[in-house]
């Protein structure tokens, strides 16, 4: 923690303040019929030692703040430092000028006033500087809290992420098995297929953006090997004007949709299926919408939208702060997904 | 020895078919899609063996073989694990985790003629449920066959259950279908929040209730949306409470 008179603005303001008020002292002891060696001797004396004390509390403060049951501390801090400061005072004094009769009984007469003057400026310096400090804790625990707060949406973030779907990856393996024997180009080709997309997965991290067609590049890996798995089943369409392929999105935020694309609509029919991306701009919102047939018999997509899109709607949750940028919609036997990204203007 | 693969995806069934090779004995007399297709196959071909994946269109392995009167031997192939248990519960012969290799694949085939298949199935299941995490979640709906017809019911468009003989009675607004189960079986596996023994031979679906009266002594009845009328004991009554939160 800094205390206040670290800072060049403060100490400027504290030595003006001491000018002031030493000046003020000596005026107001020549006033009283002494002459200016002695008001400026006096005036030196005190204010030197109240400056002192000051600059003691705002360090003692720095590494012991008092909570609240124990602000009589400050009282005990700033009597006891104004008790020292009469004391010594008086003996710096007394011995110095030791000469000036009528002045020692000035001094000796006048102690309730510097008793009086001193403990109100010790206590409103000791006062400012546990304000000024219980601020700045303030401030960092804030500043902590927020740190904590970052981490924690970067993990989740991370987390959301991390989907990748472990049968997915077997029955691609098992699919290369099979095309090891009869077709091993293939299988070399797929397995390639299948290292690019892991790697891709691995390595995506969430703060870079990534252009639209090296996503699009990303999703066509994925769809290759699908199309490997099941055969002729599966085609895919892709309808994007060349205006918005290198407009940026997040990174592996489509891919949930993709994948929850597949799962109704090509893991859970039988026929011959096509799954479309298309995309479009609209006020500097890029929309992506993603269709798929699905089998009304078997599955209901109007109940919940499955984990994949709860986990992309938390993630535009998390980077755009609004929950509207996730739509779905179930006609006859088509679903259709459509996210926003709103693009930085 | 006839036998029917049962996978939705072609390469999965071609390696089967592949591994078969050494196995002369082993005829594959048809590959199927889907579980409908494989209902129709087993009914028309009567096979000794048939290899199942689970995950599939429209029914899944498990959904399937309920359907079939007197199921064949099964092998499962399968990338999900979680299913271990399930598949011994059903007493298949062995239970693949794709990929596999060919010499597990033997050992299935191998174990599937071994005269001392007791002693292997010892061996092997302990691995088998170590390998298998809990049983998976809970049942969203319930295949059943009428008419020689394959339906599918959501489990929230059925009202109750009832307990007849061997079978349990599944009350939908369409009507009642039989199924093969026990009543402790749909207890365990439909989730708790929607459905509620109510009694001894009755299962009720809590959003299906309209009101629930008296009825003889220390008894209840619940009356359903549809009229019905569904006998709540004692203790049924109780459990009805908690969960409507009374």
């Amino acid at each position: 923690v800094k205390s206040p008179l670290s800072e060049s603005k403060f100490r400027y303001v504290f030595t003006a303040w001491w000018l002031v008020w030493g000046t003020l002292q000596a005026i107001l002891i020549s006033n009283f019929g002494f002459d200016t060696r002695i008001s400026v001797v006096d005036s030196l004396v005190t204010n030197v030692q109240l400056m002192g004390a000051c600059w003691l509390v705002s360090n003692i403060l720095k590494f012991y703040l008092p909570r609240k049951e124990k602000y009589w501390y400050i009282l005990i801090l700033s009597a006891g430092l104004s008790g020292a400061i009469l004391l010594i005072t008086r003996w710096i004094l007394t011995t110095f000028l030791d000469d000036q009769p009528s002045y020692i009984s000035f001094l000796s007469n006048s102690w309730p006033i510097r008793f009086g003057v001193s403990f109100l400026l010790v206590g409103c310096m000791t006062i400012l500087c546990v304000l000024w400090y219980t601020v700045e804790e303030e401030k960092e625990n804030q500043q902590r809290n927020a740190d904590v707060e970052r981490l924690t949406r970067e993990a989740e973030l991370y987390k959301l992420r991390q989907q990748l779907q472990p049968h997915f990856l077997f029955n691609s393996l098992n699919s290369i098995s099979a095309l090891v024997g009869s077709q091993p180009e293939q299988a070399r080709r797929m397995i390639h297929q299948l290292s690019d997309f892991l790697r891709g997965n691995l390595k995506k991290e969430d703060q870079k953006w990534v252009a639209l067609s090296e996503e699009l590049q990303y999703l066509e890996l994925y769809l290759e090997i699908e199309k490997v798995r099941f055969g002729h089943r599966l085609s895919t369409r892709t309808g994007m004007q060349d205006e918005i392929m290198g407009m940026k999105i997040p990174p592996m935020l489509l891919q949930p949709i993709v994948e929850n694309a597949i799962k109704f609509g090509l893991y859970d029919t039988t026929e011959s299926i096509t799954i479309s991306i298309d995309g479009q701009v609209r006020d500097s919102i890029l929309e992506i919408r993603v269709r798929n047939p699905f089998d009304p018999e078997t599955s209901n997509p109007k109940q919940g939208t499955g984990f994949g899109l709860n986990s992309v709607k938390r993630r535009l949750y998390l980077l755009f702060g609004r929950n509207d940028l996730l739509e779905t919609e179930a006609t006859e036997n088509i679903f259709t997904t459509t996210v926003k990204i709103p693009q930085a203007t | 020895m006839k036998a029917i693969i049962i996978d939705d995806e072609p390469l999965a069934r071609q390696i089967i078919r592949e591994y078969l090779h050494s196995h002369p004995k082993v005829e594959v007399i048809q590959e199927c899609n889907d579980g409908f297709e494989g209902v129709k196959a087993i009914q028309q071909h009567q096979p000794d063996l048939i290899f199942l994946d689970i995950q599939m269109p429209k029914i899944n392995g498990f959904e399937m073989l309920e359907l079939i009167e007197d199921p064949p031997a099964v092998i499962f192939t399968t990338a999900f694990d979680e299913y271990a248990i399930m598949a011994f519960e059903s007493h298949a012969v062995d239970y693949l985790l794709k990929p596999f290799s060919k010499e597990r694949f033997d050992k299935a085939i191998q174990k599937l003629t071994d005269q001392r298949s007791t002693s292997y199935a010892r061996e092997t299941t302990p691995f088998l449920l170590e390998t298998a995490s809990q049983s998976p979640g809970q049942q969203t709906r319930v295949v059943v066959k009428i008419a020689g017809k394959i339906r599918i019911i959501p489990t929230e468009e059925i009202h109750y259950l009832e307990a007849a003989d061997d079978y349990v009675k599944i009350h939908t607004r369409e009507g009642s279908y039989l199924k093969n189960k026990t009543m402790s079986h749909f207890e365990q596996t439909l989730d708790p929040q929607l459905f509620v023994r109510t009694h001894r031979s009755y299962m009720v679906n809590i959003t299906q209730i309209t009101r629930i009266d008296p009825y003889e002594k220390e008894n209840h009845i619940a009356i359903l949306k549809s009229g019905s009328r569904v006998p709540v004991s004692k203790a049924g009554y109780v459990k009805l409470r908690g969960v409507l939160g009374l």
